[in-house]
């Protein structure tokens, strides 16, 4: 027993080591398969409170750029709410209820944590449980693009899983022909602008330039413009191809978003169960 | 002189973290080479420390670090590796009775053996690290690609801080 307490004693460095070593290695583990909540992530109130502080200074020095992408959107909304003006109203006929069928409504919200980096990267906006928003839940950005889904969610803060993270895959169609595929931002991609469009079946005829835009489930409205092909002759060896598009969003300038709230995401969830029990 | 050692080390934890996480957060060349200035404070506790104190200081370290990444566990176990290297070059290349300097920094312990320590203890930290967030093989030379390219960097920051700090000390 004495030679026991030696023997660890004098090889402490080791021991310790390997206690230490396997601790980190269980909270990696637990952490990576990002199904529990992030506790220790900037969801945290205090963690989230030091970002929020910092952001205000680098918010200030981005103005300019997000002033420009502000007064673009508010262009495009004027141009669309033109339009509207000038219909004949005497001509419609039969009045659409379009207020209570609304699917989606859009929260705004500020991002004040942002990654580009990593491989994983995460997005922390200042919204949370308290302005509505719930897990999974669709986010987009300001003009074009998609930004990713609502991971977790806390009293005033909520963290995005972006596209940029190599667990995030969403439904697009070509905008072209309707041809599905699945959005991801590829493995070993470590460029923000680029992301990958996989399973499209191979008959489909792609040409560079075309537009990629979301299917419309997931939580996300359809029509979203998502990005540009790029190369389409990237060789699978099966019966899909794989297309590289350069996104229309910037990730690295994200400062605001819109997260989606889609009216009838409950119902549609709740079938979901029915319809794997049938098969 | 123990407390002035105490208060040293916090501020220097306090000051590394910051640039860390609210400034190289955010650069990266290529996104291949990240640096990763943070570890200077783990070479550079006090020599005389206990191994059990080392590693917990390690491992909160690791912690903080890893709240503000969002990556749980990595940096934690990046640090733990980093410490054990630490003790294990320590007492391979140094006499523990024949120890007089307070700490292993550049400016007590000269170029060549700081630039070794510090190259083996960043490389320890760096492959734990990228290995962990790639949590994969199959991307081998990728991931090793980036942690030598990240060691270049950090190995760089770290000596200039090194230099810049303990020239001044010594005039």
């Amino acid at each position: 027993m004495r030679n026991l307490w030696i023997f660890l004693s004098r090889y402490n460095a080791f021991f310790f080591f390997i206690i230490f070593f396997a601790v980190g290695i269980i909270l990696t583990i637990r952490n990576n398969s990002y199904q529990r909540s992030v506790t220790f992530g900037s969801t945290n109130e205090i963690v989230g409170t030091a970002y929020k502080r910092l952001n205000v200074i680098k918010r200030y020095l981005n103005l300019v750029q997000v002033n420009d992408s502000l007064a673009a959107e508010n262009a495009a909304l004027k141009t669309q709410l033109l339009g509207l003006a000038s219909i004949d109203s005497t001509e419609i006929t039969k009045v659409k209820d379009t207020v209570n069928h609304q699917q989606y409504t859009l929260i705004a919200a500020k991002v004040f944590k942002n990654s580009v980096t990593l491989t994983n990267n995460i997005i922390t906006i200042n919204k949370g449980a308290k302005d509505g928003i719930v897990k999974d839940m669709a986010v987009i950005s300001p003009g074009k693009g998609v930004v990713g889904f609502v991971q977790n969610v806390s009293e005033n803060f909520a963290t995005i899983r972006p596209l940029l993270n190599q667990e995030t895959a969403i439904s697009v169609v070509l905008k072209k022909d309707n041809a599905f595929g699945s959005l991801v931002w590829g493995d070993n991609n470590f460029d923000y602008r680029k992301a990958y469009v996989k399973e499209i079946p191979n008959h489909y005829k792609v040409k560079v330039g075309d537009t990629i835009i979301t299917s419309g489930s997931g939580g996300f409205p359809r029509g979203i413009e998502v990005g540009k092909v790029t190369n389409t002759n990237l060789s699978t060896g099966d019966s899909f191809m794989t297309l590289e598009i350069t996104l229309f969003n910037n990730f690295s300038t994200l400062q605001f978003v819109y997260v989606v709230k889609d009216k009838f995401a409950e119902e549609v969830k709740s079938l979901q169960p029915e319809v794997k029990n049938e098969q | 002189m123990n407390s002035r050692v105490i208060l040293v080390n916090i501020f220097r934890w306090v000051v590394l973290l910051f640039i860390q996480i609210f400034l190289l957060r955010n650069m990266a060349f290529y996104n291949l080479s990240t640096p990763f200035i943070y570890v200077l404070f783990i070479l550079v506790l006090p020599f005389h420390i206990p191994n059990l104190l080392l590693y917990v200081i390690a491992f909160i370290t690791g912690l903080t670090l890893d709240s503000f990444y969002d990556t749980l566990g990595v940096h934690t176990s990046a640090c733990i590796a980093l410490a054990f290297v630490r003790i294990l070059f320590i007492s391979v290349s140094l006499n523990r009775e024949s120890i007089d300097e307070p700490e292993p920094s550049l400016g007590n312990m000269g170029f060549r053996w700081f630039s070794l320590y510090a190259v083996l203890c960043i490389f320890a930290h760096h492959v734990v690290l990228f290995f962990l967030e790639a949590f994969k093989f199959t991307s081998l030379t990728y991931t090793l690609g980036r942690t030598l390219l990240s060691v270049v960097f950090t190995l760089f920051t770290v000596l200039l801080v090194e230099f810049i700090f303990h020239n001044r000390k010594s005039a």
